[in-house]
């Protein structure tokens, strides 16, 4: 996965297509978080008026990006906070390995962190002779069958009870096999306690950094991202640098918005405010705490204002949920780190064109993921412009790779497409002639795709135009 | 249904085709004009009109696109309503030429242009406030809502209610209804595997609702659900809203 493989997103849909068993499983699961978001916003009024509220907060926060990161650096800073920049991600990832070597901590325990996932954390630590531990239940049966996340919020998705009690028993030393899901997370729970104690340095994700108060918001549900932030005593949180909002005031909506698209939940079982190290007198609490800002490419969307509104995201996975495409082929075939609608517009951004642009291919434009977004992303119309880069015809690109699908025979396709389309009488001939032909149009190319599951469509003897005229429609 | 005034108060109306209509569904595209017609409002269909650019527009090649969807706003030139019987070609007449032609001379044409658009059945049923006399056998139909008339132009409650207008016809709803067909114009072709995945489950969800006919409002999916029908040898036949309302009041 990633970059040590090539990607082949053809083969990874083929495969992907040809396994039941995972589509059953995500069919199953969109169909709930689906069915959840619907059932938290019933009223659709109020959920419109609440996504043009994220829109607007999110898109004021991007404006005053460059202010808001140093207010919250400066009110980080005193607040006990220490706080890191990364270019990118190998930046990021040296930044954490100083953290833990200076620590002399051999593994550290992660709270769910797609950032992470970005940085290739595991990977990295793991080639330094480190350990990383995910503690998120769905994050740790991936890792026990050494898997990728396959869907930003719920990361085990493609795989049902069965699957996951199989991995259990053939993973976990001295477990017995059960499909209980409570036997099952007691168990999880006995394995990750001990890492907890055991743990010197825990990671964790930020789902809002307001630059106000210097804090750092992180939702969960299963309180592992409160043992990772509390339990040891260094704190490192990770985030990319689009998450920073302006004030407090802010929170409610987004938050609103972010849980309940996400899990379809009012609120999530722990929402985390982190302002600040233990402080002289507590109890608990780690010793430092430390913030990662990552950059990774995203400077370069802000400073275009059609693509800037990629960092709207607020990650909520709401847009996988409802994706044709991704219901189908699952997370694992995208390739990449980010899956399904908003993968196809980050991947190929972050990773360039040529490298993940067939992404941008991966959709019907159907728009069922801008019609949900929280924070009212066009997906639809980005995607568009990411094809209108791979082309790059009038020179003007700026994504990575802008024009590597440039090629004379589509160009003269579609240059034949427009001067039909542009002269009555090219365009009269070449539907009357499709007419005559009929069946013994030959099967190639895109028609020979499309009859693979088809019929050939059928064009019709004599066409509108030949009817309306000869049927005494109006002409001009 | 909320009552609406054409712009032009003159009987006139333009009529514009679209390019599979025009190839592939000639029927179809004629019963929609005679319709029109019915209703007493005389229909223009401009000879020197094609197509409204989509198909380049979402493929990347936005400068082709603009060339044919500036030749439409050109033949279009009166302020006659322009009605067309496809969600998707409306909504990118409708929605995108304002975008296509930002900042370019064309801009203040194709905004006017855009305002004059509606969709076949949404004039019906708003403007016109059209009442079908059903005149066939009773029938069971399921519909399918194409995801641009569902999403951009946000037409289907009228579609289903001229469909709900016809007494003999029962309407079974699909389970997913709001999902995609699979069509998306090149996307057809680019990732045949994906979309045949999603057009043989939309076929199964048709073929569960036990209808005879599946009507849709779009040419593109009809195309694209029939030539699976047909591929997989399912008999249910698949037709547009403007023959079927035809074929129900004047058969
Ligand atoms: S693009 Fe929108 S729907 Fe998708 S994850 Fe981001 S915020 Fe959620």
């Amino acid at each position: 996965m990633g970059n040590h493989t090539r990607f082949d997103f053809e083969h990874n849909v083929t495969g992907a297509l040809a396994d039941d068993q995972l589509r059953k499983n995500l069919r199953k699961a969109m169909d709930i978080l689906v069915d959840k978001r619907r059932t938290v916003f019933p009223d659709s009024e109020y959920l419109e008026q609440l996504r043009s509220a994220g829109n607007a907060i999110k898109r004021r926060a991007l404006k005053q990006l460059p202010r808001l990161l140093e207010q919250l650096e400066v009110n980080c800073t005193k607040n006990g906070i220490q706080v890191h920049w990364a270019e990118d991600t190998a930046e990021a990832n040296r930044i954490v390995l100083d953290i833990m070597r200076r620590h002399e901590a051999p593994a550290i325990v992660k709270g769910k962190s797609m950032v992470s996932e970005e940085m290739h954390l595991n990977r990295f630590l793991d080639e330094q002779g480190l350990e990383a531990v995910e503690t998120d239940l769905g994050e740790f049966i991936i890792q026990l069958n050494h898997e990728t996340p396959s869907h930003i919020i719920v990361p085990a998705i493609h795989k049902n009870k069965d699957e996951v009690a199989a991995i259990f028993h053939d993973k976990i030393p001295d477990t017995p096999y059960t499909e209980d899901v409570e036997e099952l997370t007691a168990i999880a729970r006995r394995v990750l306690r001990k890492r907890f104690a055991a743990a010197k340095v825990g990671l964790s994700g930020v789902n809002f950094a307001i630059a106000e108060t210097g804090t750092l918001l992180l939702v969960e549900n299963e309180g592992n991202g409160r043992m990772c932030t509390t339990v040891p005593e260094v704190h490192v949180a990770v985030m990319g640098l689009e998450k920073v909002i302006e004030k407090l005031s802010d929170v409610p909506p987004l938050l609103r918005l972010l849980t309940g698209s996400a899990t379809g939940q009012v609120i999530t079982t722990y929402v985390n405010m982190i302002s600040s190290p233990r402080k002289s007198g507590e109890k608990d609490g780690p010793k430092e705490v430390h913030l990662v800002i990552l950059d990774n490419g995203r400077s370069r969307m802000l400073a275009d204002p059609e693509f800037r509104q990629t960092l709207l995201c607020i990650r909520c996975g709401t847009c996988l949920n409802h994706c044709p495409v991704y219901v189908r082929i699952g997370g694992h075939a995208y390739g990449h780190v980010y899956p399904g609608p908003i993968g196809k517009i980050l991947t190929p951004q972050m990773e360039g064109l040529e490298r993940a642009g067939v992404l941008a291919t991966a959709s019907s434009l159907c728009g069922a993921c801008g019609e949900v977004c929280p924070v009212r992303i066009p997906i639809p119309d980005l995607i568009r412009r990411l094809r209108n880069e791979s082309y790059d015809q009038d020179g003007s690109a700026v994504v990575e790779g802008g024009g590597y699908k440039k090629n004379l025979a589509e160009t003269l396709v579609w240059k034949g497409w427009e001067l039909a389309n542009r002269s009555p009488l090219l365009n009269g001939i070449g539907t009357r002639l499709a007419g005559k032909l009929g069946k013994r149009i030959p099967r190639v190319g895109p028609l020979k795709k499309w009859t693979r599951v088809r019929t050939s469509p059928k064009v019709a003897r004599c066409s509108l135009h030949e009817r309306a005229r000869n049927e005494g429609v109006n002409n001009e | 249904m909320e009552k609406r005034v054409s712009p032009d108060q003159s009987d006139q109306i333009y009529f514009f085709g679209t390019c599979l209509m025009d190839a592939a569904y000639p029927d179809a595209g004629m019963a929609a004009i005679r319709l029109l017609e019915a209703q007493g409002v005389e229909v223009t269909f401009p000879q020197d009109q094609s197509c409204c650019g989509q198909p380049a527009y979402n493929s990347g090649f936005i400068r082709e696109a603009r060339a044919v969807a500036r030749k439409q706003i050109r033949v279009f030139a009166k302020p006659y309503p322009i009605i067309v019987p496809s969600g998707s070609c409306a909504g990118m007449m409708k929605h995108h030429y304002p975008d296509l032609f930002a900042g370019t001379p064309d801009e203040a044409d194709a905004h006017r242009f855009s305002e004059r658009v509606y969709e076949w059945s949404e004039y019906l049923a708003t403007v016109l406030e059209v009442k079908l006399e059903d005149r066939g056998d009773p029938l069971t139909i399921t519909w399918h809502s194409s995801c641009h008339a569902l999403r951009e132009m946000d037409v289907i409650r009228y579609s289903k209610a001229l469909i709900r207008q016809l007494k003999n016809v029962t309407l079974v709803e699909l389970e997913r209804e709001t999902e995609c067909c699979g069509f998306g114009g090149t996307f057809a072709v680019k990732q045949p595997a994906i979309s045949a995945a999603m057009v043989k489950d939309k076929v199964a969800d048709i073929t569960r609702t036990g209808a005879s006919t599946v009507v849709a409002g779009d040419c593109g999916c009809l195309m694209n659900i029939t030539g699976a029908m047909q591929h997989a040898g399912v008999a249910i036949a698949g037709k547009h809203l403007a023959e079927f309302l035809w074929e129900r009041t004047n058969g």
